[in-house]
């Protein structure tokens, strides 16, 4: 007897609430004020976004320090379909940014019309939400910088 | 003490320095990360019968061929014998709790579950294993091992091929299962193979 094949909507969902520490706290609370923390290791870079400890000697990282809120695309993706909750409701790009003042790159969107407006090296400005609650997507993403020599 | 291998770590003992931007600010504690899966959801043969004959306020299980034990809900396999199953069989809509849990904690986004509430597993009479149902119609401090439920069904306009038909399972007010025979209560043919 053949029956009708069936289908249904399946959301598996888990609203977790994870404790930040006051390393990725202040990351967050930094975030919340407008401001981009990074954290320096003892040879004196900085790496953001900050950890808690120091990836090549395991020492516990304790300075949190301001860093640019513009940098460098070191590398990048084209997402041309972007799904539910991501940065951008039309396509965008995954970079990793490198910020002026820091050693090491942060993954976030970048809002490019295309993907021919994308390269390595190319310079992008973060692009804030106007109201901020202290998470990774207080940073809307990154604007391709119009004024990389920051004359205005 | 730098010593003290029981000392929490700088980083996360809170003895960090921060930015001026940062050192007068209320300090976040917590971030919100929800993790969200998506699928559409195809149940198969053997579960989409059992779905449709939900929708007819009928339980569907299926007979295992080689242990005669009897499954549901069906998912067109004997998991002991690793076979086919024989066939489909009808179930009645009455059974006992074989084990039963107490939740006073509220779900975010299932304001239907109002704390407390009782979640059972429930052995219909018939079947060799237990399903999950939600007790109701009876304070669940009262609900106990062994007593005897029956389904609970929407009303017919709102039947869908959904298990959510059975809104819960409501005492009989029969005598309670007496369970001193684990291996034979409810569980027909229980030999393994």
């Amino acid at each position: 007897m053949a029956s009708e094949v069936l289908q249904a909507p399946l959301v598996l969902e888990y609203p977790f609430t994870r404790s930040t520490g006051p390393v990725i706290g202040a990351f967050l609370t930094g975030l919340r004020e407008g401001v981009i923390c990074g954290i320096r290791r003892a040879d004196g870079t900085v790496l953001c976004p900050p950890l808690e400890y120091d990836p090549l000697t395991a020492e516990p990282l304790t300075e949190l320090v301001e860093v640019g809120q513009s940098g460098e695309v070191l590398t990048w993706a084209w997402n041309g379909e972007p799904r539910p909750m991501q940065p951008f409701d039309r396509p965008f790009a995954w970079a990793l940014i490198r910020l002026d003042g820091a050693d090491t790159s942060m993954l976030h969107a970048v809002f490019a019309d295309s993907p021919s407006d994308m390269s390595t090296g190319m310079r992008v400005r973060a692009v804030w939400r106007s109201e901020r609650e202290g998470h990774i997507a207080d940073i809307a993403g990154f604007d391709p910088d119009p004024d990389p020599a920051g004359l205005s | 003490m730098a010593d003290d291998p029981l000392a929490p770590p700088a980083a996360l003992a809170g003895d960090v320095t921060v930015p001026p931007a940062v050192a007068g600010a209320e300090p976040v504690q917590s971030v919100c990360t929800p993790i969200r899966l998506s699928y559409t959801y195809t149940p198969g043969r053997a579960l989409s019968r059992y779905l449709q004959a939900m929708a007819g306020k009928r339980i569907l299980g299926e007979r295992c061929g080689v242990t005669g034990q009897v499954f549901v809900p069906p998912r067109g396999v004997s998991p002991l014998a690793g076979t086919t199953t024989a066939g489909v069989v009808e179930l009645a809509d009455t059974g006992y709790v074989d084990s039963f849990n107490i939740t006073r904690v509220p779900i975010e986004r299932r304001p239907d579950l109002k704390p407390p509430y009782c979640s059972a597993w429930i052995v219909l009479d018939g079947a060799s294993v237990g399903f999950m149902g939600l007790v109701i119609n009876i304070p669940p401090e009262e609900v106990r091992i062994g007593m005897r439920v029956r389904a609970v069904w929407k009303p017919d306009d709102e039947l869908e091929t959904s298990a959510a038909n059975i809104g819960g399972w409501e005492p009989t007010g029969e005598p309670d299962e007496v369970i001193d025979d684990y291996e034979r209560l409810g569980r027909v043919g229980g030999q393994q193979p």
